[in-house]
C-alpha cells in the first residue's frame, strides 16, 4: 500500500529538485489528470506530494526574443489568451481553443499536459510542428542541473516519457518561427467541448514562392505515443502546394497513422479521419 | 487509503479560514464535508459537468479536480459568497426572472460559471456565453433560457454600469 508520508508546497526550485532526489515524489500541478487517475486507481501515490504551482520562476511565457519560453506552470488559459503566442504561434493558441473547458483550462498545466504524455495529448502536435524542447531539472551533486530534450524524443509509450523521476519540467522552449511560417491545428471528438481528441494533426511549413521547406506534420492519438509524420513530410518538402502534392501527401499518412480500435473510434476511422484533416488544413494554408 | 493531514489557511467568500485537510482531498470534499458549505455541488467527481464550479483568486474551476491543498494562501469564493447584503445576486436574480432555473443541481456551477464570463467579458455575446458555459452541463433546461438570462446580465451592465 502507498502512503504519502510527507506534503510540500516549496517556493524555491533547488528545494523542490532536493525533495524530489530520491525519485519518490508525486508531482502535483493542477491535478486535472492526477486527481481522476488516483481515484480511479490507475495510479498510486509515492512518499511524498510534491506542489509544484508555489515555486518561483516555474511559469510565465516570454516571447519576445529569439527564442520562446512558456514555464511548466502555465495554464492552458494562459496560452489561448495570450496575445504574442496568438501572433507568433497560432498553431498552439488553436489547440488551447480547443482545449477541454474554461474552468479545465483555467487549472490545467503545459507541464501537465506533456508528461501526462497521453497520446491524445493536444498541446503536443502544435508544438512539435513548432519544433519544440522540454527543459529538464535535477538536484545532482549538490547544484540544479539541466538538459533539454527535443519534444520529439521525449515520448516512450502512453504516459511514459524519458523524464526520470527525480526530474521536473520546468519549461518549454522553441525558436521563434520565421515570418513565412504557417501553422494549423485540427482535432476531433463528437463534441466540440471537453473531448479527448479522437485524432489531432498539426501541420507547420515555411512557405516561399509557393513552395514549401522545413514541413512537419505531427499526429495525435494514431500511435502510442504523438508522433512526427515523416512519410507526409518528405511528400510535401519542396513541392508546390498543389492538388498533386496534396494527394500524395493524403496516401502517405497510411505509412505514418498506425491507429487502433479503443472505446472512442475504430481504427478506420481513425485513418480517415487523419486523410480528411490533412486535406483540409493543406486546403487551408493553399487557399490563403 | 489514509493520508496524512496538513494545515491550510485561506480566504473563503472574504472570510479567513484555518483548518487540517487530508492531503489527498479535494476541495469539494473540504467545502462539503468538512466545512459545511454544500451549496457546491457533486455530480461527476471528475471535471465533465461544472456543478463544482468555485473561483480560486478570480479564475473558475472545477472544485473537484482541485486539491485542497492548493487552496492555502489563495482566495476562494462559492456560490454563498455571491449574495450580497442587499439579496440575490444580480446573475442569481436575472436567472430567476428568466426562467432559467428548473430542477436547479447545475445551477451553483452555472451561475458562478455565468458571472466569471459576465465579469471578464462586458461585451459577451451569445455565442461566447455558450462556449464559455461549453463545461457545465445541464439536465433540463436545454440551456436557451439559461443564455437568455446571461444576455439580459450583459445588456442591464452596459446600461448602468455598475451591477
Ligand atoms: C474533463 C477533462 C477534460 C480534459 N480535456 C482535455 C483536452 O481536451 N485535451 C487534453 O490534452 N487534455 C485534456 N484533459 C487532461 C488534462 O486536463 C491535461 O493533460 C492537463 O494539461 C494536465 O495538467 P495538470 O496541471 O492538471 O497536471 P497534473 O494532473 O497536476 O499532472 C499530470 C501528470 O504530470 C505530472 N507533472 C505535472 N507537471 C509536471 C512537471 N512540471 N514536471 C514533472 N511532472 C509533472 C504529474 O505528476 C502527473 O503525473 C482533460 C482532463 C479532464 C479531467
Ligand atoms: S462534479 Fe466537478 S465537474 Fe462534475
Ligand atoms: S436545472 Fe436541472 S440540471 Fe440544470
Amino acid at each position: 500500500m502507498n502512503e504519502i508520508e510527507q506534503y510540500l508546497a516549496p517556493r524555491r526550485l533547488d528545494e523542490a529538485l532536493q525533495a524530489m532526489a530520491n525519485g519518490d515524489a508525486t508531482v502535483l500541478c493542477g491535478g486535472t489528470d492526477l486527481a481522476p487517475q488516483t481515484e480511479s486507481g490507475a495510479r498510486q501515490y509515492t512518499a511524498k506530494l510534491l506542489n509544484i504551482r508555489r515555486i518561483d520562476g516555474l511559469g510565465g511565457i516570454a516571447a519576445e526574443t529569439d527564442q520562446v519560453r512558456i514555464g511548466a506552470v502555465t495554464t492552458i488559459s494562459e496560452i489561448r489568451c495570450h496575445p504574442a503566442l496568438a501572433e507568433i504561434a497560432p498553431v498552439l493558441v488553436e489547440a488551447a481553443e480547443h482545449f477541454a473547458s474554461e474552468q479545465i483550462r483555467n487549472a490545467a498545466s503545459l507541464g501537465g499536459n506533456l508528461c501526462n504524455a497521453s497520446p491524445a495529448g493536444d498541446m503536443i502536435p502544435p508544438l512539435l510542428v513548432l519544433g519544440a524542447s522540454v527543459e529538464l531539472a535535477c538536484w545532482r551533486g549538490g547544484a540544479v542541473q539541466t538538459r533539454l530534450i527535443p519534444l520529439e524524443r521525449f515520448f516512450v509509450s502512453p504516459g511514459k516519457t524519458v523524464k526520470l523521476p527525480e526530474e521536473l519540467l520546468t519549461a518549454v522552449v522553441f525558436d521563434r518561427p520565421a515570418a513565412d511560417f504557417v501553422g494549423k491545428f485540427r482535432k476531433s471528438g463528437p463534441r466540440p467541448a471537453l473531448e479527448i481528441s479522437t485524432v489531432s494533426l498539426a501541420l507547420g511549413a515555411r512557405i516561399a514562392d509557393g513552395l514549401l521547406s522545413n514541413v512537419r506534420v505531427a499526429m495525435g492519438s494514431v500511435a502510442p505515443t504523438p508522433l512526427r509524420a515523416r512519410h507526409v513530410e518528405a511528400a510535401l518538402e519542396g513541392k508546390p502546394l498543389d492538388a498533386a502534392s496534396i494527394a500524395a501527401a493524403v496516401a502517405a499518412t497510411a505509412e505514418d497513422a498506425k491507429p487502433i480500435d479503443d472505446v472512442r473510434a475504430s481504427a478506420w476511422y481513425r485513418s480517415h479521419l487523419v486523410r480528411v484533416f490533412l486535406e483540409e488544413v493543406l486546403n487551408d494554408v493553399r487557399g490563403n | 487509503m489514509m493520508s496524512v493531514e496538513t494545515e491550510i489557511r485561506f480566504k473563503l467568500n472574504g472570510r479567513e479560514v484555518a483548518l487540517m485537510v487530508p492531503v489527498t482531498m479535494n476541495t469539494l470534499s473540504m467545502l462539503r464535508d468538512k466545512l459545511g458549505m454544500t451549496g457546491t455541488k457533486y455530480a461527476c467527481g471528475e471535471g465533465e459537468c461544472g456543478a463544482c464550479t468555485i473561483r480560486i483568486d478570480g479564475k473558475t474551476v472545477n472544485s473537484c479536480l482541485m486539491y485542497a491543498v492548493d487552496c492555502d494562501g489563495r482566495e476562494l469564493v462559492t456560490i454563498e459568497g455571491l449574495r450580497t447584503p442587499e439579496g440575490l445576486h444580480p446573475v442569481q436574480q436575472a436567472f430567476v426572472d428568466h426562467g432559467a432555473v428548473q430542477c436547479g443541481f447545475c445551477m451553483p456551477g452555472m451561475i458562478m460559471q455565468a458571472d466569471y464570463l459576465v465579469e471578464n467579458n462586458p461585451n459577451l455575446t451569445r455565442e461566447e456565453a455558450q462556449r464559455g458555459l461549453e463545461g457545465n452541463l445541464c439536465r433540463c433546461t436545454g440551456y436557451t433560457k439559461v443564455l437568455d438570462a446571461v444576455e439580459a446580465v450583459v445588456e442591464a451592465k452596459k446600461c448602468c454600469g455598475r451591477c
